[in-house]
C-alpha cells in the first residue's frame, strides 16, 4: 500500500468523525499557537535589543573600573580602582582608536515649568557624539569650551524634550536638573529603544559640570574619576590589538600587573544580551510546548478509542490481505494528519496573534514580535513528531491485532 | 475446464484448542482431508462443531494448535504473519456469514480494498467488472446500509473474486439470507467453479445447499466422519 493510499484512507476516516477530529486537532492548534506566539515575543525582544545595541555602533569598546568578573568572581581584588580623564587622554593615542569619550552617569529629575521627568544624566565631552554615533536634531552638543568652563548647559534626549516642552522650542530655555539651573543648548535626534535601552530619556551635560555641580551625595564618585571610557575604534579587525595596547597603557599608568579595569566590546554586550533573551525565548517556548504535549495526549486518547471502535474494520482489512505495516501506516498517518494540520493551523493563528499583540504598550515599553522561519519549521516538525509519537502506541495496538479476534470483536 | 487431480489443500491431523484462561475448549480434534484444484466441496456439520474454526485455518486467518496445513504445496504454519496476509490477499477469497463489509463505505471501495493492499493497477475497472459479474452493476455506489442482505453478500463475493484468487472460502454464506437470495448466491459459486475453474469450499449445515456441491465432507465433534470420497 502506498503513501497516498494511507492518506486517502486516513482522510476518509477522519472526515467520518468531523467533530471528534476537529476537537482532537484543537489541542494541537492551541499548543502550536501558543508556541509560535511565545517564540515570536521572545525573538522580538531579542531582535529589538540586538538592533538597539547595533545602532550605537559595533566599533565601540567600554572600559570600566574594576577587574573583570569571571564566573561571578572578580579576578583581582584591587584597591578602589578608578579611571580618570587622564587615562582617557592617554589611550586616545593608541593606533586605530578614533575617539575616546569619558562618561559619568546618574539618575535624576529634570523639570521645566510644571513638567518634570526622571532620566539618566550623562556627563560627557564633545567626543561622545562621535563615539556613540549620536546626532543633534536642534541646537548644539556639549562643546570643549563648555567642558573647560564647567558650563551649566544641557542637551536633551528627544524623550526628555518631548516630556518637558511638548511641541515648544527647548533650545535657549532654562530647566532644572536635580534642582539646579541649566540652559538647554540642544536636543538629540530620537533613537528609539524600549525599557532599559531607551536612549531618548536622558540629558547630556559637560562632564566637568557633572563632576563638580551634580556630584552631591557621591553620585558621580570622587574627583575626576569617570565611570566609563567609551572608545571608538576603526573596525572589528583592530579590536584585539587595541584592547591589548590599551591594557598595557592602563596597567602601566595604574602600576598594576593584573588589570584593575574591564574592557568590554559591543560584541560582548550583544552576546550577554542575546544569551538573556535566548533563555527567555526558550522558557516561553517551553511553557507553551507543554500544551502541545497535552494536545498529543489528546491525540493518543482519541486514537486508542478509534482503534477499539474500528477493531472489526481492522479485522476485515487483515482478512483481505492488509499486513501489519499497512495497518500501522494507516493509523500513524491518521495521527500525523491530525497533528500536522493542527500544527499548520496553529502556526497561522500564532502568527496572527503575534501580529495583533505586536506594538501593544506594556508600561514604558512596547511588545515587538518576530515570527522567524526557524520557529515555524520547529513547530511543523514538532507537531508531526507529536502525532507520530502519540500515534505509535495506538497504531501498533491496531497492527498487532489477531485477524480472527478482530473480526469477532463485538 | 478439465479436472486436474492435484491437491490444493491438504489438512493433516489438524487440532485446534481454544484457551479461555484455564479452560481448554477443543474445537478440532485431528481433522484430515484433501481438496483438489477446481473442486467444489461442501463441509457440513452441526452447529458449534468447528466449521468456522476450520475455515479460518484454511483461510490463513488462524493457525492450528497442531497438525499440518499445506496450501499449494506450502506449509502455512511456517509462514510469517505478513506472508499469511499475502496469501489471504492473493490466493484466497473469503466470504463470511456476517458479510464483513466496511461500514459506511460504497460497494466499489469495498471491492477495491484487496487490490489496495496488493498494489494492483486498474483497480476501478476491475472492481466494476467484479461487481458486474455478481449482478450489482446498478449498485456500485451504495453503502452496506443501502443494500439488501443478498446484495451485501454479493458485494462480499465480488471483493473475494477481484484479486483472481484460486480458492473461494465461504463460511455459511447463506446463513443470514432467505432461501431465494441464498439460492442466487450458491448459483454464483457454481458458476465461478464451472466457468473459471475456481476451487470453492462451502461450509453449511443445510443439506440442500451441500447437495449442490460435487462432494461433501461431513464433520462431527471436530472429526471428519465422512470425506465424501
Ligand atoms: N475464540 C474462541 N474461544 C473459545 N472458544 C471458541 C472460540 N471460537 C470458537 N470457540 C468454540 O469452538 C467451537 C467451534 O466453534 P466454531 O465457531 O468453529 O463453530 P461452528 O461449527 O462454526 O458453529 P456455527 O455453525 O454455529 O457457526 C465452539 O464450541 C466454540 O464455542
Ligand atoms: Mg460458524
Amino acid at each position: 500500500m502506498n503513501f497516498m493510499e494511507s492518506v486517502r484512507i486516513a482522510m476518509r476516516s477522519l472526515s467520518a468523525n468531523k467533530l471528534r477530529s476537529s476537537l482532537t486537532m484543537l489541542g494541537i492548534i492551541i499548543g502550536v499557537t501558543a508556541v509560535i506566539a511565545m517564540l515570536s515575543i521572545g525573538r522580538g525582544a531579542q531582535a529589538a535589543i540586538t538592533n538597539q545595541i547595533n545602532s550605537i555602533g559595533t566599533n565601540l569598546l567600554y572600559i570600566r573600573p574594576g577587574a573583570p568578573v569571571q564566573n561571578g568572581v572578580r579576578a583581582a581584588e584591587g584597591s578602589a580602582a578608578t579611571l580618570t580623564m587622564e587615562d582617557g587622554t592617554a589611550i586616545s593615542s593608541v593606533s586605530n582608536v578614533v575617539a575616546v569619550a569619558p562618561e559619568v552617569d546618574s539618575f535624576g529629575q529634570m523639570a521645566y515649568m510644571g513638567n518634570n521627568t526622571n532620566g539618566r544624566i550623562v556627563g560627557v565631552t564633545p567626543d561622545y557624539l562621535n563615539a556613540l554615533n549620536g546626532s543633534v536634531a536642534d541646537g548644539d552638543f556639549v562643546s570643549s569650551s563648555n567642558v573647560t568652563a564647567r558650563s551649566a548647559v544641557a542637551v536633551l534626549g528627544a524623550g526628555v524634550a518631548q516630556t518637558l516642552f511638548d511641541t515648544g522650542e527647548p533650545v535657549g530655555q532654562s530647566i532644572r536638573i536635580n534642582g539646579q539651573q541649566f540652559r538647554v543648548i540642544g536636543v538629540m535626534t530620537a533613537q528609539g529603544g524600549t525599557g532599559f535601552l531607551n536612549q531618548d530619556n536622558q540629558v547630556f551635560v559637560p562632564i566637568t559640570t557633572a563632576m563638580s555641580r551634580l556630584s552631591r551625595g557621591g553620585r558621580f564618585g570622587a574627583g575626576n574619576s569617570v565611570q566609563v571610557l567609551n572608545v571608538k575604534i576603526t573596525g572589528p579587525s583592530a579590536q584585539t590589538q587595541v584592547i591589548q595596547d590599551i591594557s598595557q597603557i592602563l596597567d602601566q599608568r595604574h602600576h598594576v600587573v593584573q588589570d584593575d579595569f574591564t574592557i568590554q566590546s559591543q560584541q560582548d554586550i550583544l552576546n550577554t544580551a542575546s544569551q538573556v533573551t535566548g533563555t527567555l525565548t526558550i522558557f516561553l517556548g517551553g511553557v507553551a510546548a507543554i500544551s502541545l504535549i497535552v494536545g498529543g495526549i489528546g491525540i493518543m486518547n482519541i486514537m486508542l478509542v478509534s482503534v477499539t471502535e474500528r477493531t472489526r474494520e481492522i479485522g476485515i482489512r487483515k482478512a483481505v490481505g492488509a499486513r501489519k505495516r499497512d495497518i500501522l501506516a494507516q493509523f500513524l498517518t491518521e495521527a500525523t494528519i491530525l497533528s500536522l494540520s493542527g500544527g499548520i493551523i496553529g502556526i497561522i493563528l500564532g502568527a496572527l496573534i503575534a501580529r495583533l499583540i505586536s506594538g501593544i504598550q506594556l508600561g514604558s515599553s512596547s511588545i515587538s514580535t518576530v515570527v522567524d522561519p526557524d520557529a515555524v519549521i520547529l513547530a511543523v516538525l514538532f507537531s508531526a513528531g507529536v502525532g507520530l509519537f502519540f500515534g505509535s502506541y495506538p497504531a501498533s495496538r491496531a497492527a498487532g491485532l489477531h485477524p480472527i479476534d478482530a473480526l469477532r470483536y463485538e | 475446464m478439465p479436472p486436474v487431480l492435484q491437491p490444493v489443500i491438504q489438512i493433516e491431523d489438524v487440532k485446534k484448542i481454544y484457551k479461555m484462561g484455564e479452560v481448554e475448549v477443543p474445537a478440532l480434534n485431528g481433522v484430515s482431508f484433501q481438496i483438489m484444484t477446481g473442486e467444489m466441496v461442501a463441509i457440513i456439520e452441526p452447529s458449534g462443531s468447528g466449521k468456522s474454526t476450520l475455515m479460518n485455518i484454511i483461510g490463513c486467518l488462524d493457525t492450528p494448535t497442531s497438525g499440518k496445513y499445506i496450501l499449494d504445496g506450502v506449509d502455512v504454519s511456517k509462514l510469517t504473519d505478513d506472508q499469511q496476509a499475502g496469501i489471504r490477499n492473493k490466493k484466497i477469497g473469503f466470504v463470511f456469514q456476517q458479510f464483513n463489509l466496511l461500514a459506511r463505505t460504497p460497494a466499489l471501495d469495498q471491492v477495491e480494498l484487496p487490490m489496495v493492499y496488493a498494489g494492483a493497477p486498474d483497480r476501478r475497472q476491475r472492481a466494476l467488472a467484479a461487481l458486474e459479474s455478481v449482478g450489482l452493476k446498478e449498485r456500485v455506489h451504495h453503502r452496506p446500509n443501502e443494500l439488501s442482505g443478498g446484495q451485501q453478500q454479493r458485494v462480499a463475493i465480488a471483493r473475494a473474486l477481484v484479486t483472481n484468487p484460486s480458492i473461494i472460502l465461504a463460511d455459511e454464506p447463506t446463513g443470514n439470507l432467505d432461501s431465494k437470495s441464498g439460492a442466487e448466491i450458491i448459483n454464483i459459486f457454481k458458476t465461478l467453479n464451472r466457468d473459471r475453474g475456481l476451487t470453492v469450499i462451502l461450509v453449511t449445515h443445510d443439506p440442500t445447499i451441500a447437495a449442490q456441491a460435487q462432494r461433501t465432507i461431513r464433520v462431527r465433534d471436530g472429526l471428519v466422519v465422512n470425506n465424501g470420497n
